[in-house]
């Protein structure tokens, strides 16, 4: 049996979700909530949904709302919030639950920068005003790159990603894609390194990253964000894709990725292609992980010391 | 062939690299959000015992190593092996110095120690924690010294050699922690 949670640990989680609500009710944005269980997964190849049954149908729990909230938003909703679980198969360790808490709002006429700006205000927020204060540092994936391993993520090869791992001792036997090897680098040799006292906003990825934002004007970088705290991913943000066929052609490519990885393909949610189509409001919007913000709240090393098994 | 999943991965799991077996030390599973999954993990090679890390891409599958740890008894040295008996079955075996390596100097015979076997062969021989044995050798002892925390070299029946307070004296019995290779106590007979 696994030891149970000091009380004080969930008083702090009551705290931190009555703080959050405050913070968006302030501002404006209303809470909403949206079904769990969908007809349609993730088709996303790095994400596994988790296939129930709903009666004779296959159902599937959500990776994340984004579906569900960005259909609200063409209907009209406004600026909304979600504070739900989401479920992720496989994905299991120090930093990771299959099930975890995920905050995810959206914010009509915001560009990722500006959004950016209010999740470093949210977290800001949500510390101790006694606490010591956090660098903010905003940083394009090519910079970092740059700085860290002498790369230009943006005009490489898997010969020269692969040299770079090898120079900075990583064993990998695996076959990994261009991307693959960027995500290797990023997550062993770069993450670790940021400082512990920062909040790190990484923007401008790769436009083969871009998952569901927008491209730059550059057209090779994608306008989407991520925040560390420290060296732990605490949030990813995209400003919006609006346009509907590109979607369709983003979802044909992860699906095809799937099949080429031997992965089930994902059926796409339809209703949501269907309000692409009558026209999603320029927005930003952005998940943030719940349970790894009130690891950092608390000092906490694991998961395991801020979730109830 | 049998064979793990990396969703599999834990510590003490024994799996096939490069053609030998290690056990897994550490295994850490990182993911950026929207990126592809690795588990890092650090591994010893039971062969030689060196530690390496090697990553894997999430979801991969490696050869599972057939690895077991038996308990038995030890027998004998005939110079050149050291045999060992299963006490339930009382099935013999043979293992090599390369295989006992330093766990010959606390091999006393009718001892059950544990010894790691790969594909049914001795990997390696771990002796009990503690072990009891008689000094063969040491300079005479010095009564009523045992303040002063001065130790002298003393040499047991195996061949092992400790260091040991002053007062030791050949033929004494000694409790011994063979991961350390300090002495621990004077045993009464």
């Amino acid at each position: 049996m696994t030891p149970a949670l000091p009380i004080a640990t969930l008083r702090k989680r009551a705290q931190l979700l009555r703080q959050l609500r405050e913070f968006f009710s302030a501002r404006g944005v209303l809470e909403i909530e949206t079904p769990i269980l969908s007809p349609y997964g993730n088709p996303d190849p790095h994400i596994d949904s988790i296939a129930c049954a709903l009666g004779t149908q296959r159902a599937y729990l959500q990776t994340s709302p984004e579906f569900a909230m960005k259909r609200l938003l063409v209907q009209g909703s406004g600026d909304i919030f979600q504070l739900c679980h989401a479920f992720r198969d496989g994905e299991a360790g120090r930093f990771h639950r299959p099930e975890f808490t995920l905050l995810e709002w959206y914010r009509l006429d915001f560009d990722h920068l500006q959004l950016n700006a209010e999740v470093i205000a949210l977290i800001e927020q949500m510390r101790e005003a006694d606490a010591a204060p956090l660098q903010q540092v905003v940083q394009s994936y090519q910079a970092l790159f740059i700085q860290y391993l002498c790369v230009d993520p943006l005009d490489t090869s898997m010969a020269q990603l692969r040299a770079v791992a090898q120079h900075q001792g990583l064993a990998v036997d695996s076959t990994l894609s261009l991307d693959g090897w960027l995500d290797l680098l990023l997550s062993h040799c770069i993450v670790p390194r940021l400082p512990a006292n920062q909040l790190t906003t990484l923007i401008d990825y790769p436009a083969s990253q871009a998952a569901l934002a927008r491209l730059n004007a550059d057209t090779r970088t994608a306008a989407r964000f991520e925040v560390f705290w420290g060296s732990l991913e605490l949030a990813n943000g995209y400003w919006e894709l609006q346009d509907p066929d590109e979607h369709v052609r983003r979802f044909a490519v992860e699906n095809a990725q799937r099949h080429a990885a031997g992965q089930p393909s994902m059926p796409v949610d339809q209703e949501f292609l269907k309000a692409l189509q009558r026209g999603l409001p320029d927005c930003a919007g952005v998940a943030l992980g719940v349970d790894r913000l009130l690891m950092k709240l608390l000092g906490a090393e694991s998961l395991d010391a801020v979730c109830v098994d | 062939m049998a064979s793990y999943s990396t969703n599999e991965f834990r510590g003490g799991l024994k799996i096939m690299l490069d053609g030998d077996p290690y056990t897994i030390v550490e295994n850490e599973f990182v993911k950026p959000g929207k990126g592809q999954a690795f588990n890092r993990v650090k591994l010893r090679n039971l062969k030689n015992g060196r530690v390496v890390e090697k990553t894997f891409k999430s979801g991969e599958s490696v050869e599972a190593a057939d690895v077991v740890d038996v308990d038995m008894q030890y027998l004998y040295n005939d110079g050149e092996f050291w045999h060992f008996m299963d006490p339930n079955t009382f099935e013999q075996l043979s293992a090599s110095k390369a295989a006992v390596g330093d766990a010959a100097l606390y091999l006393k015979e009718q001892d059950i120690v544990s010894v790691t076997l790969w594909n049914g062969e001795p990997l390696s021989v771990a002796p009990p924690n503690h072990v009891e044995l008689r000094v063969t050798q040491c300079d005479p002892g010095v009564r009523g010294d045992t303040a002063t925390g001065a130790t002298k070299p003393a040499t047991v029946e195996t061949g092992a050699t400790v260091k040991v307070p002053l007062f030791v004296e050949e033929g004494d019995i000694l409790k011994i922690d063979t991961r350390t290779g300090e002495y621990i106590s004077r045993v009464k007979e």
